[in-house]
């Protein structure tokens, strides 16, 4: 990218912090559409519509005391919750959120996603290790299991918006989206196994229910985060809504068109002034919030509506039904593109 | 300038943790090294224009690999292996004496047999580590051996199962 360094600071600051906000945000959204769900008021206290519920709750973690086990490795257990934030927030860099609004223009977007997305674990697994208890090192070896689980049918479904954009640059696959009427050039409806698989992983990835294992409540106490107090538990909190924030951002760029406004060809055709405008821009950026909000509320909608898998379901689902059908997916859709070089 | 910076702080880094994987006696602290190692790793990839590879040494080392060993060596539980040797100054001096007298003697013994290897000056971003420059030396210029490393992988694989299905006798 040819723009000065201080912009690229200023961009990923403008970022950090976006998503910071929008990890509150999302537990106020999380609280209220699991209250409505259940049909009672949730949070409505603090604030309009208890609005201010979530920064109370940071305030009141950050007040509290830091409790380390005495058995724990201090060093460790300090380390895994900084990792957990850092590596979630380094994923922001590679969102595309508008033409030539992204930190990260690289032509290894799609691996540094992925290598990002298998590092996170680490966080959980040294978490659960460095505590000191049984159920923290339960939660962080379902963790580490899981995530090499999923981590291949996640890495397969990839493959294949790789194979059908001929690219790594995340968004440069956006922009291979753009054909087709409006909407239906979007990889989901060029390939939506790919879609669902890719969809279904990242709820295992980022440890969400129906895959919230790690963190069993009525198993394992708290699982990797039992024995966390104050800040370093928030940490976790606030890495767990920052990472499926994320994740719904790389399911709307890999899937779904990422900041492609629908119509904007015949857009463009009616008010040519439009074309590279501050506001064609903020319309962009628009529409990618709107989408992602759509995967987040998707991502508490099924937390408060599906129970959580048993361990050996998790297994099973893993290896004998979403690895297989990746492989076959990534095959098929290598055979068409090859058959429609030569057509 | 600031690459050369960038190689020898990453370098000095990397033999660091690289001692610590043999130095720390207790095994998960060996692993943490070891993956700072691997990271170290990738980012001399990185200012060797590499990008490819740093990325997929993340990703199937850090990424991977290490996580198995985490969770092996937490499934198992290993406890701290007694220490062995006192660290002492003594001991450091001695360490940096040999490690010096070992340079100087292969020194000596390669410009003896004129083996040294010739100093290579890489054209400045001539070759670009990007994926689309390996595939395509990889499935073309070296596609034999390519399929052959495939077919290696694949034998592995069902060896694995193999052994996975076997029935304890």
């Amino acid at each position: 990218m040819g723009l000065p360094w201080y912009w690229t600071a200023i961009i990923a600051f403008a970022i950090i912090n976006f998503l910071l906000i929008s990890a509150s945000v999302l537990v106020y959204a999380e609280r209220k559409v699991s209250a409505a769900m259940q049909n009672r008021p949730g949070p409505n206290r603090v604030g309009p519509a208890g609005f201010l519920q979530p920064f109370a709750d940071v305030a009141k973690l950050l007040l509290k005391e830091n409790i380390v086990p005495a058995m724990a490795n201090p060093f460790v257990h300090s380390l895994a919750p900084f990792l957990m934030v850092a590596i979630a927030m380094t994923a922001g860099a590679l969102i595309p959120f508008a033409r030539g609004v992204v930190i990260a223009d690289t032509d290894m977007g799609v691996l540094v996603l992925l290598a990002l997305t298998s590092i996170t674990v680490y966080g959980v697994t040294l978490a659960g290790w460095s505590s000191n208890s049984k159920y923290s090192l339960l939660g962080g070896l379902r963790a580490s299991a899981q995530m090499i689980s999923y981590e291949l049918s996640m890495g397969l479904a990839v493959l294949s918006v790789v194979l059908m954009s001929g690219t790594f640059n995340l968004v440069d696959i956006v922009e291979g989206q753009s054909g087709g009427m409006a909407v239906l050039g979007w990889n989901f409806f060029k390939n939506p196994i790919g879609a669902l698989l890719f969809i279904v992983t990242a709820f295992a990835e980022t440890n969400r229910t129906p895959f919230d294992l790690p963190e069993a409540e009525q198993e394992l106490v708290g699982g990797y985060h039992t024995e966390y107090s104050g800040m370093k538990f928030g940490m976790f909190f606030l890495a767990e809504y920052v990472n499926f924030f994320v994740a719904s951002f790389f399911i709307v760029t890999l899937f779904f068109g990422g900041f492609l406004v629908p119509f904007e060809p015949a857009m463009i055709s009616i008010f040519p002034s439009l074309d590279g405008s501050i506001l064609l821009g903020a319309m962009q950026i628009g529409t990618v919030l709107l989408k992602a909000g759509f995967f987040a509320y998707l991502f508490i909608w099924v937390r408060w509506t599906l129970p959580r898998f048993k361990y050996n379901q998790l297994m099973t689902l893993g290896w004998k039904y979403l690895l297989p059908i990746a492989l076959v997916n990534v095959v098929v859709i290598a055979i068409i593109m090859t058959v429609m070089q030569y057509l | 300038m600031a690459g050369q910076i960038l190689f020898f702080a990453l370098a000095v880094t990397a033999i660091a943790a690289g001692v610590g994987v043999v130095w720390s006696r207790s095994p998960i602290n060996s692993a943490l090294w070891l993956i700072l190692n691997l990271f170290c790793i990738a980012g001399l990839y990185l200012t060797l224009n590499a990008q490819f590879i740093a990325v997929i040494q993340i990703l199937v080392y850090a990424g991977a690999i290490m996580v198995l060993f985490l969770f092996v060596i937490m499934l198992l539980n290993l406890s701290e292996m007694p220490s062995v040797t006192r660290f002492t100054i003594a001991r450091l001096f001695g360490f940096f004496l040999v490690m010096g007298v070992l340079a100087l003697l292969t020194y000596a013994v390669a410009a003896g047999l004129d083996v040294l290897p010739e100093r290579i000056v890489p054209a400045a971003a001539a070759v670009s580590g990007s994926p689309s420059t390996l595939a395509r030396s990889l499935f073309t210029e070296y596609a034999l051996p390519f399929e052959i490393i495939g077919i290696l992988l694949l034998a592995a694989t069902v060896g694995a199962v193999i052994i996975a299905k076997r029935k304890p006798v």
